[in-house]
């Protein structure tokens, strides 16, 4: 067999992989490959963004709706730093992202070469998983552990650093897929004795609770988790990452947890005697006050990262497992029961929230647009099957709120770190993970602005994005927080805006800008049946709360409805 | 909660970066590491470290988790200090004519069990393995004799039971699946 370069061989790894869309930017220290992608075009399709941050953002938006990885492209120092803030947010919402970043050529490491940096010590707390590659031959292999290490276990991102003479370096190519690696366990046997004792805390439990997180949906376990929310007849509520795990519409289905979360299934957090929590961490966001955060009960927690058992909350059982496979178990161990004067409790405090809160944002009776409305009506006329992006801040708890999830790997959104900017990057890839699907980017005025020149790359690639701004003017969460915990002390916080329609019409973008409650039907129906891509910005309520809220130091008992 | 020392021993694959991926776990929780000491260990190709630290249990399970989540690290404990036998070497550096000249010097290294690892026309190099305070006592006692340089390494420390590394690993490896 003849030899290929060390850049061919990367190439044609990932075509061992399956990899189809590759997103990213390219530079000195990565031309190598660049140049051996040229002739893979056929293959390969290279999606060119506009910033490095748009690419990772990109690769996680296919990732999470396609249950494939993401794959990005950057060149070494600056373009290697640009990844880092996408590998943050993938590793804290656990999304199988592999980065090939180039670097310096090895003779050159440690010099402060030109656009040198040290990507391996920068992404190290970042990643699952890095390596940086020095010989040509040793490509295959590590692309195939950094493939294996991103989907398996618990999935996150890794980053494989090639120097360009391993680039440029000739090599016998032979692809082997990882399935195993001595010092790594990604799939844990369960213990049945410990799913046991969990049944017998469920059977007798008087006021179980279940709650889910991003876990179902990783492990493709919703149609367990739904087999045994039935059987057992346990209320299940939902984290922000797990939205579209459970169907919204089922009389099981409790809402929505943490601070911005639904009244019912916070303030009976502190009610339930056995609470089951299955592939969620006890983020603080959802917990409020830990040391006040469900003391009540006992707590039979399902993860398959073993550092996330007992690390915030302290478990009566724990059980190191996948969740599909927990679940499955546990459904045959539970009795069928039903709970329904438990039930009967959250349907009751719900019935506050819906007087307090819920039915003045979908009917509202100020004159300006409440961003629950747009998003309520979205809702609808998707009838909750579109793929929703959302980016961070007010327009993503009332998107969380509002927009009835009923398909799976539809709700992609910043959860664990919270990045603004995420939303029109990742709504990108994810059209491009599924071209038949509508994918709607709900973002606010801030956050566009974060990663707007992605719209280049809509208009390259001719990408079917639907944009919708809701747009207050504000930097509307952390005004919030200054109205009510900072004396409306607005400091830096009213935003100056382009005009968004202008900047759209700039990229060829068709769009549209709206600020009445008359308008908002149609502009709905226009931006969802345009074939193409598509921005409409919704002038909204300036100075709109979110609410409920637990707030920071509160306990999730103390939720308030305004 | 009470702080306490914690001996924690980490076994890994040799490879590059291995030290900062275990470092930066304990410094994002601003945990101080009092020493830290690493060697290859009686299994081929996996390197040992040994750990201290002094801080609440709790913490340091939860660390110790998260070194071992890792993917090149084999497996990683804790032990209290009266769970392991650990030991720790110093070496002292003083000026030959200070011992020569009568006294103590005689005294010292026998009570001590110190070792005399070289002696120079200038100079003489004292070794001493012990516990912390036992090498501190030597320094104190060497300190009038116009002692010129000390090292002290960091702990090394064994667990008392008896489970093997290959023990572990093979239990470890019989409840993991490969597909």
């Amino acid at each position: 067999m003849s030899q290929i370069t060390g850049s061919e061989a990367v190439i044609k790894s990932l075509v061992a992989e399956r990899v189809h869309t590759i997103f990213g930017y390219p530079g000195g220290a990565i031309m190598p490959i660049y140049d051996a992608l040229y002739d893979y075009s056929d293959k390969v399709t290279h999606i060119l963004v506009r910033h490095e941050q748009g690419a990772i953002h990109a690769a996680q938006g296919f990732a999470r709706t396609s249950e494939t990885c993401g794959v990005c492209f950057a060149t070494s120092g600056p373009g290697a730093t640009n990844l880092i803030t996408g590998l943050a947010d993938a590793m804290i919402d656990s999304t199988p992202v592999v980065c090939i970043t180039g670097q310096v050529a090895s003779h050159l490491l440690g010099t402060d070469a030109f656009q040198e940096t040290d990507v391996i010590g920068i992404s190290m707390p970042v990643t699952k998983w890095n390596v940086q590659v020095k010989r040509a031959q040793d490509i295959p292999a590590a692309l195939a552990k950094a493939f294996f290490i991103a989907r398996s276990g618990r999935p996150g991102p890794v980053l494989v650093d090639i120097t360009k003479d391993a680039q440029f370096g000739m090599m016998d190519f032979n692809y082997e897929a990882c399935k195993d690696i001595r010092s790594y366990f990604p799939n844990p046997v369960m213990d049945a004795t410990k799913i046991d004792d969990a049944a017998a805390l469920l059977n007798t439990a008087k006021k179980p609770y279940l709650l889910v997180g991003q876990g179902i949906t990783l492990a493709n376990a919703e149609q367990e988790l739904l087999d045994f929310a039935e059987k057992s007849g346990i209320p299940v509520a939902s984290t922000l990452l797990g939205l579209g795990a459970f169907p919204p519409n089922h009389p099981l289905y409790v809402g929505y947890l943490g601070m911005h979360g639904n009244y019912a299934p916070n303030i009976l957090t502190n009610e339930a005697d056995v609470i089951l929590a299955v592939g969620m961490r006890f983020d603080d966001r959802v917990t409020g006050d830990v040391s006040r955060y469900a003391k009540q009960a006992k707590i039979i927690h399902i993860d398959i990262d073993f550092a996330e058992l007992n690390k915030i909350v302290t478990n009566e059982v724990s059980i190191h497992a996948d969740a599909k496979e927990a679940l499955a178990l546990l459904t045959t161990k539970v009795e069928k029961r039903t709970h329904e004067s438990w039930i009967q409790e959250f349907r009751d405090a719900e019935k506050l929230e819906v007087e307090a809160v819920i039915e003045d944002a979908i009917h509202p009776k100020h004159d300006r647009l409440q961003m629950a409305e747009v998003v309520n009506m979205l809702s609808e006329k998707t009838n909750g099957q579109a793929i929703v992006v959302t980016d961070v801040g007010q327009h993503q708890m009332v998107t969380s709120r509002y927009y009835q999830y009923k398909a799976q790997n539809t709700n992609i959104t910043s959860g664990g770190l919270g990045t603004m900017g995420f939303a029109l990057p990742a709504a990108i890839g994810a059209k491009l993970g599924n071209p038949s699907k509508t994918v709607v980017a709900i973002i606010g005025d801030g956050g566009f602005q974060m990663t707007i020149q992605e719209l280049g790359t809509i208009l390259q690639f001719k990408i079917d994005v639907k944009i919708l701004i809701l747009n207050n003017n504000f930097l509307g969460m952390v005004r919030q927080w200054q109205e009510l915990f900072f004396e409306k002390r607005y400091s830096f916080t009213d935003i100056v805006n382009p005009n968004f329609t202008q900047i759209a019409k700039g990229y060829d973008i068709e769009a549209k800008k709206i600020d009445q409650r008359t308008e908002l039907s149609e502009a709905l129906d226009a931006m969802l049946t345009s074939p193409a891509a598509y921005l409409l910005e919704v002038v909204v309520e300036q100075e709109e709360n979110v609410f409920p809220m637990v707030a920071t130091g509160a306990s999730v008992s103390e939720i308030r409805l305004k | 909660m009470e702080n306490n020392t914690y001996n924690i021993s980490v076994f890994t694959e040799n490879s590059v970066g291995m030290l900062n991926r275990i470092t930066i776990i304990f410094t994002r929780r601003n945990i101080n590491i009092e020493s830290i000491t690493a060697s290859e260990s009686e299994i081929e190709g996996i390197h040992r470290y040994t750990i201290v630290v002094n801080e609440p249990k709790e913490t340091v399970r939860k660390v110790v988790s998260q070194i071992e989540k890792q993917i090149d690290v084999v497996k990683a404990f804790y032990h209290s200090d009266d769970e392991v036998v650990y030991q720790e070497i110093a070496l002292y550096k003083l000026p030959t004519i200070a011992l020569a000249s009568g006294g103590d010097a005689e005294r010292i290294v026998r009570a001590h069990h110190a070792r005399i690892l070289t002696i120079e026309s200038e100079f003489t190099i004292l070794e001493k393995t012990g516990y912390p305070d036992e090498i501190k006592e030597l320094f104190t006692e060497l300190k009038p004799f116009g002692l010129l340089e000390f090292v002290r390494s960091g702990r090394v420390a064994i667990s008392k039971p008896m489970k093997t590394l290959e023990e572990h690993i093979e239990d470890m490896n019989n409840e993991k699946i490969i597909f």
